[in-house]
C-alpha cells in the first residue's frame, strides 16, 4: 500500500497531528477577530443609535443566514480574488493571498456576528442600572462601557464562549475546501493515498474531541478564576440542595 | 466713638443675599417618555445647604424628575441651572463634568458587582478624576469609614446586606465631593430593620450641611430634618412648603397622602 517510498502509518499520524497547529491558530485567530468585532457591535446594539443598530443587525443577519461553506467560497473566490487582482495591478506582479488568510477572515467575520449576539445577551443580563450609575458619577459612555459593563459582560459570556469555541473548531474543518492544510485537509490526503477511510476518520474524530475537551476545560478554569465572590451563591446553594435531595 | 467699620456688619447680609442664587434650579422641565407626558413644566430650586423632599404617588414622575436634574434623561423643554450655569445645550464632555458635581443614589443601589466596596468607591476617582490608585483608595477608605463600613472594604456587593450596599453607594457618590445629592427612594428596597442605618447616614449628611433632594416616603424621618416638602402628582409639583405647615393642615394633599401611607404601613 506504500504509494510514497517512506510511507508509514506512524508518519501519517505525525503529519496529521502537525496540522493541529494550523487548526488551533485558525480558531484562536478567528475567536480574537470575532471578539474585537463582536464587542463593539454588541455595545452598538444595546446602547447605540438606530442606524447603528440597523447596520449591525444587517451584518449579523448576513453571516448567520449563509452557510459557512458558501461564505468560504464567496470570500476566497470573490473578495480575495478581487483583492489579488487589484493588488496585482498596483504592485505590477502576481499576488497570491494564502487560502489560510481567506479562511481566517471568513471564520473571524462569522464569529464576530455570533459573538456580538453572545455579548448582547451578556450586556442585557447585567443590571442596566450600573450603566446609569456610572454615568451619574461622570463616566463618559465609552468609559462606562469599558470600565463597568465590559468586565462583567466578558465574565457572563464565558460559557457561551465555550460553545462558540466548539462550533468554530468544527467549522474550521471546512477550511480544507480552500486548500488550507489543517487537520481535515491532511486526513483527506491520507485517505486518498491509503484508501483507509475508517481509521483516519476515527483519528480525526479523536483529535477534534481532544481539542474540544482542552478548550472547554481551559474556559471553565477561566470562568472559575474570574468568578465574582458572592455572586450567584444563592442559586448554587439551591442547586446543591436539590442535588442532595435527588 | 463710632467709625465707618461699625456699620459694616449690617451691610454684609445684604451683599451675601445678592450672591445667593440657588445652587440648583430647575425651570419648567417637561419630559415625554414613550409619547406620554411624564413631567409637566416642573420648577424647583435648591439653595446651598437645603434639604428638600419629594413625595407623591407611584408613577407621578419623581424618578424621571431626578434623572432630568442629573441629565441622565435630557429634558424635552425647560432648563436646569447649576450655580447659574445652564445645562441645556452643553457638549457631551461638559455633561459628564456637570454630572460629577451631582451625586445620585438609586433605589436599587446599582453598585458595580465586579468590584469590592472600596473599588466601587475608588473607580470613578481613578478613571474619571484621574487620581492615582493610592490616592483614590485612601479616599475610598475615608468615605467607607464615614458610613461605618471600614471593615467591609474588601467585600463584594453580593456579600453585603441591602443596607450596607446603600451605604457603599452613598460613600461612592460622596467621594466625588458633589455639590448636591439626589436620592431616589434610598430605603424602599430595604427590609424594615435595615432602613434605620441608611437614614442615619442621610441624617449625618444633612447635619454636615449637604444640599439634598430626596424622594422618600419616610415622612417621620423627613418632617424633623427637611426644609421643604414638594408633593408631586401627574408630573407636576402641586404643593410645596415647610413640613410642619403642610402636615399640620389636614386638608393639604400632602397630609392626606401621608395619612393614607401611615394607614397602609400601620404606624408612624
Ligand atoms: N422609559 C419609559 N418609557 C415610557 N414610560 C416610562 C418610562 N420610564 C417611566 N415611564 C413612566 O413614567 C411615569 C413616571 O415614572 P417615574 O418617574 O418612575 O415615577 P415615580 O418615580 O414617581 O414612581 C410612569 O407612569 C412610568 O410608567
Ligand atoms: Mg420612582
Amino acid at each position: 500500500m506504500s504509494l510514497l517510498p517512506d510511507f508509514s502509518f506512524y508518519n501519517a499520524v505525525i503529519y496529521i497531528i502537525k496540522g493541529t497547529g494550523l487548526t488551533v491558530s485558525l480558531i484562536i485567530g478567528s475567536m480574537l477577530i470575532g471578539l474585537t468585532l463582536g464587542l463593539p457591535m454588541a455595545a452598538i446594539q444595546v446602547y447605540g443609535p438606530r442606524w447603528g443598530r440597523f447596520l449591525v443587525g444587517l451584518y449579523v443577519w448576513f453571516f448567520r443566514g449563509i452557510p459557512i461553506l458558501v461564505l468560504l467560497f464567496l470570500f476566497y473566490f470573490g473578495i480575495f480574488g478581487l483583492a489579488e487582482r487589484l493588488l496585482g495591478q498596483i504592485l505590477e506582479r502576481r499576488i497570491n493571498l494564502p487560502p489560510f488568510l481567506a479562511t481566517l477572515v471568513t471564520l473571524g467575520l462569522t464569529s464576530g456576528a455570533y459573538q456580538s449576539q453572545i455579548f448582547r445577551g451578556a450586556i442585557l443580563s447585567l443590571h442596566l442600572g450600573q450603566y446609569k450609575a456610572a454615568l451619574s458619577l461622570g463616566f463618559t459612555r465609552v468609559g462606562a462601557l469599558s470600565h463597568i459593563i465590559l468586565p462583567q459582560a466578558l465574565r457572563v459570556a464565558i460559557p457561551a464562549w465555550a460553545n462558540e469555541y466548539s462550533i468554530l473548531l468544527k467549522d474550521s474543518a471546512l477550511a480544507y475546501v480552500l486548500g488550507t492544510t489543517e487537520i481535515m485537509a491532511r486526513i483527506k490526503q491520507m485517505v486518498w493515498i491509503t484508501h483507509l477511510h475508517v481509521p483516519f476518520y476515527i483519528l480525526a474524530g479523536l483529535i477534534y474531541y481532544f481539542l474540544t475537551w482542552l478548550g472547554i476545560r481551559a474556559l471553565k478554569r477561566l470562568e472559575t478564576k474570574t468568578r465574582i465572590p458572592g455572586l450567584g451563591m444563592e442559586m448554587e446553594a439551591e442547586i446543591a440542595k436539590n442535588d442532595q435531595s435527588v | 466713638m463710632t467709625n465707618q467699620s461699625s456699620v459694616l456688619p449690617f451691610e454684609r447680609p445684604k451683599a451675601a443675599q445678592a450672591e445667593t442664587r440657588p445652587l440648583m434650579e430647575a425651570r419648567n422641565i417637561t419630559k415625554y417618555l414613550g409619547g406620554k407626558l411624564i413631567l409637566d413644566q416642573v420648577s424647583l430650586s435648591l439653595n446651598k445647604g437645603e434639604f428638600k423632599v419629594l413625595i407623591g404617588p407611584s408613577g407621578s414622575g419623581k424618578s424621571t424628575l431626578l434623572q432630568c436634574l442629573h441629565f441622565l434623561l435630557i429634558p424635552d423643554k425647560g432648563d436646569v441651572l447649576l450655580e447659574g450655569k445652564s445645562a441645556m445645550d452643553m457638549s457631551h464632555k461638559n455633561i459628564c463634568a456637570f454630572r460629577q458635581e451631582i451625586g445620585m443614589i438609586f433605589q436599587d443601589f446599582n453598585l458595580f458587582d465586579h468590584l469590592t466596596a472600596k473599588d466601587n468607591v475608588a473607580i470613578a476617582l481613578r478613571k474619571v478624576k484621574k487620581w492615582s490608585k493610592d490616592q483614590a483608595l485612601s479616599k475610598a477608605r475615608d468615605e467607607l469609614d464615614k458610613v461605618g463600613l471600614a471593615d467591609k472594604a474588601e467585600l463584594y456587593p453580593a456579600q453585603l446586606s441591602g443596607g450596607q450596599k446603600q451605604r457603599v453607594s452613598i460613600a461612592r457618590a460622596m467621594a466625588m465631593e458633589p455639590k448636591l445629592m439626589l436620592l431616589d427612594e434610598p430605603t424602599s428596597a430595604l427590609d424594615p430593620e435595615l432602613i434605620g442605618e441608611v437614614l442615619n447616614v442621610v441624617a449625618n449628611l444633612a447635619k454636615g450641611g449637604m444640599t439634598m433632594l430626596m424622594v422618600t416616603h419616610q415622612i417621620g424621618f423627613a418632617r424633623h430634618l427637611v426644609h421643604e416638602i414638594n408633593f408631586m402628582e401627574n408630573g407636576r409639583v402641586i404643593e410645596s412648603g415647610h413640613p410642619e405647615s403642610l402636615l399640620a393642615n389636614p386638608a393639604s394633599r400632602t397630609a392626606m397622602f401621608c395619612a393614607r401611607l401611615s394607614e397602609l404601613t400601620g404606624n408612624q
